[in-house]
């Protein structure tokens, strides 16, 4: 459904990304792993053109795309045929979480106002926030303004949700009502492409696991590989020093 | 006091408040809301980053503010006949005002659209929303809520600016004042007395500027 290959991007004259392909077929939950700076977020971010690759390809629905040479007019098609979710949010502080999760539809999509209520209504209900609707982001906590960012990128009925560490900037008692909710989104055969740094979460729900390093994909393959028995030993590396980090050793 | 300066100044209140009400006012109001939006405007061609118009609006930036207001209106005013291009004094006022407004209001309209956090941005275009989409619909209202106490400011600064037409021959409150000032004699009284119906219009807009923003905190 989306295939990435051969992804370059550069900052400067550090290269970021070194040549990226990815992989996520329809119904895939695929989580990408690995050490800070590795590039994940640079990843997510060319994906969706928030920043622009330098090299690459893009097939999206078997349609390709050239990263470096897309125009506008693709870049919002494919836009709104995804959904983006945040590490910070990125709520709009303006509008209440229902108008959050409505305003795609009633303007970028001029979806008739009653019919945006009630599907925005709806996702809101998915994550759990119906209650909160008229509820501004700043009265909401870390948690809830997660879950209507979720809500806010579901309601479009999106092929696929892309995730930049959706609990990183969270509290960590608030981390588990949001991966609650991308859990119900697995289950409910949402298409994920989820940068993570929750091992659990990317070992239990994920059908497919990607470890990055240094621009590139170091090894992927099913969760129980990759977390089991690694055959690269930088990804070994990786994910001895997160268990370490984890789960310190007794003194 | 006496009372020959107490009724002089009963007398006078109601010639000095006229000029306010018929000149001070509207001169402010509409200098102002013009101001507002060459002021959007100015700030967004430079937040949109248009090549030009950009620069364009930077010069226009740097000559108003570099120039003193009463210089500007003896330009319009008295300068631009001698090149054949003659004005009554209030259009030449309201041109000067709404231009000096939309100037230094260009300055806190294009702060405020820049302290509108970058990624709020990037989730309009995420959920498919372009650029003039996200502009009007999101970071204008919050910078406008940001900008809305400086921009109060600018309100009140141009309500005593007014004062500056009197140079050319606008009678406004101030020119007033001077006129009964000249024929009374009682300089002090009279000056003060205008003073005062200024600080009563300013008192006014600060008490509204509270009740607004009072209003304004939902989010
Ligand atoms: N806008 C930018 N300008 C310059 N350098 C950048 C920019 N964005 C990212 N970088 C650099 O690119 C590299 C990859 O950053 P990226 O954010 O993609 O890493 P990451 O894998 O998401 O890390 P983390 O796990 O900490 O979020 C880093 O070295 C970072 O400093
Ligand atoms: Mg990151």
């Amino acid at each position: 459904m989306l295939e990435i290959k051969n992804m370059k991007k550069s900052f400067g004259d550090m290269e970021v990304l070194r040549g990226v392909d990815i992989k996520v077929e329809k119904g895939d939950v695929v989580t990408v792993i690995g050490p800070s700076g590795s590039g994940k977020t640079t990843l997510l971010r060319c994906i969706n053109f928030l920043e622009r690759a330098k090299e690459g390809e893009m097939i999206f629905d078997g349609v390709h795309y050239q990263l470096n040479a897309i125009g506008r007019k693709d870049i919002a098609a494919l836009r709104k045929k995804t959904g983006f979710v945040f590490q910070n949010y990125n709520l709009f502080r303006n509008k209440t979480a229902l108008q959050n999760v409505t305003e795609g539809l009633v303007v970028a999509r001029k979806v008739p106002k009653d019919e945006a209520r009630s599907a925005g209504l709806k996702a809101l209900e998915k994550v759990g926030l119906a209650n909160r609707a008229d509820a501004y982001p700043h009265q909401l906590s870390g948690g809830q303004q997660q879950r209507v960012a979720i809500a806010r990128a579901i309601v479009t009925e999106p092929e696929v949700i892309f995730f930049d560490e959706p609990t990183s900037a969270l509290d960590p008692e608030l981390v588990g009502e949001v991966l609650n909710v991308m859990r119900n989104l697995a289950a409910e055969g949402m298409t994920m492409l989820i940068v993570t740094h929750e091992m659990q979460f990317a070992r239990n729900v994920a059908s497919h696991v990607v470890f990055m390093d240094q621009g590139l994909v170091v090894e992927e393959g099913r969760p129980e590989e990759i977390f089991e028995s690694p055959r690269e030993a930088r990804t070994r590396q990786f994910l001895q020093f997160i268990m370490d980090r984890e789960a310190p050793a007794p003194q | 006091m006496n009372e020959r300066v107490w009724q002089l100044l009963l007398d006078s209140f109601w010639q000095i408040l006229l000029p306010g009400i018929r000149v001070t006012i509207p001169l402010t109001l509409v200098s102002f809301s013009l101001g507002l939006i060459i002021a959007l405007l100015t700030a967004m061609v430079q937040v949109a980053n248009i090549p030009v118009v950009k620069q364009i609006a930077r010069i226009y930036v740097w000559i108003i503010r570099g120039t003193p207001l009463l210089v500007q209106l003896f330009v319009i005013f008295y300068g631009l006949p001698s090149v054949g291009i003659i004005l009554d004094a209030i259009p030449s006022a309201i041109i000067v005002f709404s231009f000096n407004t939309g100037a230094y209001a260009s300055e806190t309209v294009r702060a405020a659209i820049e302290a509108v956090p970058v990624g709020q941005i990037e989730a309009g275009y995420c959920v498919g929303m372009n650029y003039l989409q996200i502009m009007g619909r999101i970071v204008l209202p919050q910078a406008l809520r940001t900008a809305f106490p400086p921009l109060s400011n600018s309100l009140i600064g141009l309500v005593k600016d007014t004062s500056l037409a009197a140079n050319i021959t606008v009678v406004e409150m101030f020119l007033a004042g001077q006129r009964i000032a000249a024929n009374s004699l009682e300089v002090m009284a009279i000056y003060c007395e205008v003073a005062f119906v200024y600080l009563l219009f300013c008192t006014v807009l600060t008490k509204l500027q509270t009740y607004c923003e009072k209003r304004m905190k939902t989010y």
